[in-house]
């Protein structure tokens, strides 16, 4: 079953008398349990379409089902629990909350979806552990490597079991090495049943996933299935 | 949460909540300091006794304009006090009064300080004065009427020259002339920094004839009961004007007070300075309820990119609203908490000079505030200041948070 109906969504900004076509008549569909990677170059509408994957946006047009309810149609507190409880956002930039250590940030999602202290304090820890950062709990981002921060990040976006995961170029602000343990992690949650859906500039990141979609200006240029290959993993 | 915004800007954040202290400061501090005032004096007005009033020339103010107008007035006699007594049946006592400035007591070797008030008094002035005698006894009506050199004692004096044996059968010395100690009077404690006990009461006649009979008395009079007393003070206030020809229509030309009158003047009075502290602080509460908005924004646009991450994690408006107004409320009620602490202070610190009973933040028994409408005890007062403050933090809270609520995700994840 679909978890991602996408039908001839279009985006288009109006920056004076310019148009923008930042996503133009896009058609996808997403399973659920798919691993799926959105390359393309700079400005091609990658954030443009996970936002809109992610309920954040609205499209200009076209239709977009999640899990076979009609995005388009939903109000403002539809559309903050839909992205509450059914996706897990990680970021380029991370976007931890800086004052807030690492077991409040994870629990951050869980106060939004009504879970009591103790529950959350419960889920945030075992996400926590989920991502190796068991023993990092109460430091604040800022005493955390960009690694961990991003793990924290991960972790985040796992706690409250979301149909699927966006990661907007997880690994754009990483060295290679940790981009790839990054990526290992990744691999690792899609073993165990997770919906990912991540975008990246890199060849070699792309090929962690099962499916590229390839998008130039705002219109898929190719959506193929790749054979997994043997990577070599860090050890 | 709420040290959030304080941290944002700590320069405004102090001067907002200065506005906010100040305001709540300056309510309560004056608040609690009238309060013990008024306290002080309704407990501590006992120079007279109940149901007992009092005629002198000049009224009472605690302002004095009132001796402007009624400077001409010419002075209560001692025949015109003895006029009275004659034609007023009715009362329970009439006591007769009249000060002689302020002495020094000498007894043997010792001395007072020169701040003992030398009276003089009539056999009935005792009750009426509310005066309990506590060693010996009170004049007879044969010493007063033959101005017999005996005096009773304030407990002020008793307390200073005669700290260790009996006072009475001794013989003490003002103005180098000899009284011979009969009695002694219970004490009645400080009021408003003065001491009611530092009197010495001779026999209005003797100090007549030792001071003169040029000058003003005091007519004191006690109803038998509370039903009479205003029946009584309309038929004094008759027969005095008889007595002192006093045309009719024309205003009275001597004066009534009793503790009522006086409790009342003085309430008038505080209402006023109340009033007035009250719309001064609304005027702080508004500026630093500016303030509050203003440090609010700029929490809010300096936390764009932080709200941005809470939507994208599923925060609802509402969720971002009350979490930046219970900021602001929180923020507020610090300032209003300091502002109690500060009034509190302020206000004890009167009860403390003026030896009065302080008023603590939590008292509940004592109203502080009487309005037609509502009377409140210092307890009161400060719920209400607090819960004014919530109030301010959610009126000016309200228009930056509704901002914060309501800023477009994706924007504000891409705020730098
Ligand atoms: N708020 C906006 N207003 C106007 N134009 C916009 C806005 N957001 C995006 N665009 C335009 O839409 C197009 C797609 O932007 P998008 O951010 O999706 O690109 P991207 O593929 O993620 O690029 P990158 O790899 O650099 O992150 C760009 O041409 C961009 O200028
Ligand atoms: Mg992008």
């Amino acid at each position: 079953m679909n978890v991602i109906n996408i039908r001839n969504i279009s985006k288009t900004y109006v920056m004076g008398v310019e148009e923008v076509h930042a996503l133009h008549d896009v058609t996808v569909q997403i399973d659920r349990g798919e691993y799926v990677a959105i390359m393309g170059p700079s400005g091609s509408g990658k954030s443009t379409l996970m936002n809109m994957l992610g309920c954040l946006d609205t499209p200009t047009s076209g239709l977009y089902e999640f899990n076979g309810a009609n995005v388009s149609e939903m109000n403002d507190n539809d559309l903050a629990r839909i992205r509450n409880k059914e996706i897990g956002f990680v970021f380029q930039t991370f976007n931890l909350i800086p004052r807030s250590d690492a077991l409040h940030n994870v629990e951050l999602p869980l106060i939004y979806g009504g879970v009591n202290a103790h529950e959350r304090k419960r889920l945030a820890a075992e996400a926590l552990n989920h991502v190796n950062l068991g023993d990092r709990m109460h430091h604040r981002p800022n005493e955390l490597s960009g690694g961990q921060r991003q793990r924290v990040a991960i972790a985040r976006a796992l706690v409250t079991k979301p149909s699927i995961i966006l990661a907007d170029e997880p690994t754009g602000n990483l060295d290679t090495k940790t981009g790839d343990e990054i990526m290992t992690l990744f691999e690792e949650l899609h073993h165990q049943g997770n919906t990912i859906i991540l975008v990246t500039h890199e060849e070699y990141i792309a090929e962690h996933a099962h499916r590229i979609i390839r998008l130039r200006d705002g219109v898929i240029e190719k959506d193929e299935n790749v054979q997994k290959r043997v990577i070599p993993t860090v050890a | 949460m709420a040290i959030i915004a304080i941290r944002v800007n700590k320069l405004r954040s102090s001067l907002t909540l200065l506005g906010i202290g100040v305001g709540v400061f300056s309510i309560i501090g004056v608040m609690t300091a009238m309060g013990v005032l008024q306290n002080a004096i309704e407990n501590g007005l006992s120079g007279l006794g109940t149901n007992t009033f009092q005629i002198q020339k000049f009224p009472v103010t605690f302002f004095h304009d009132g001796r402007s107008r009624s400077r001409n007035r010419k002075d209560i006699t001692l025949e015109q006090g003895e006029m009275f007594i004659e034609r007023m049946n009715e009362a329970k006592y009439i006591g007769l009064e009249s000060w002689f400035g302020i002495k020094q007591i000498f007894h043997n070797n010792d001395k007072t300080n020169p701040n003992i008030s030398l009276v003089g008094e009539t056999v009935q002035g005792f009750p009426t004065n509310n005066w309990t005698i506590k060693q010996g006894r009170a004049f007879t009506n044969q010493e007063v009427d033959n101005a017999a050199s005996v005096c009773v004692l304030g407990n002020g004096v008793v307390e200073k020259l005669f700290e260790r044996g009996s006072p009475i059968g001794e013989i003490v010395k003002i103005d180098g002339n000899k009284f011979r100690v009969i009695g002694t009077v219970e004490p009645k404690g400080g009021f408003l920094g003065g001491n009611q006990d530092n009197y010495l009461a001779i026999p209005l006649t003797t100090a007549m004839s030792l001071y003169g009979k040029q000058r003003s008395i005091n007519i004191m009079v006690q109803t038998r009961d509370q039903e009479s007393y205003n029946d009584i003070i309309e038929l004094s206030t008759a027969i005095l004007r008889t007595i002192r020809h006093v045309p009719p229509g024309a205003e009275d030309d001597f004066a009534i007070f009793s503790n009522d009158t006086l409790i009342k003047q003085f309430n008038d009075l505080t209402f006023m300075v109340k009033i007035g502290t009250l719309g001064i602080a609304c005027i702080a509460l508004l500026a630093a309820g500016v303030g509050i908005m203003n440090i609010m924004l700029v929490s809010v646009t300096e936390r764009t990119k932080e709200i941005g991450i809470r939507k994208a994690l599923g925060a609802t408006k509402i969720n971002v609203l009350m979490q930046f107004l219970s900021e602001s409320v929180v923020f507020s009620q610090i300032g209003g908490v300091i502002g109690i602490i500060a009034g509190s202070i302020l206000g004890n610190v009167v009860a403390l000079i003026t030896s009065a009973p302080p008023i603590l933040p939590w008292n509940s028994s004592v109203a502080i505030l009487s309005t037609p409408f509502v009377s409140l005890s210092a307890l009161g007062l400060n719920i209400v200041a607090i819960i004014f403050c919530s109030f301010i933090g959610i009126v000016f809270g309200v228009y930056p948070a509704w901002k914060a609520a309501n800023l477009d995700p994706i924007e504000s994840l891409r705020y730098e």
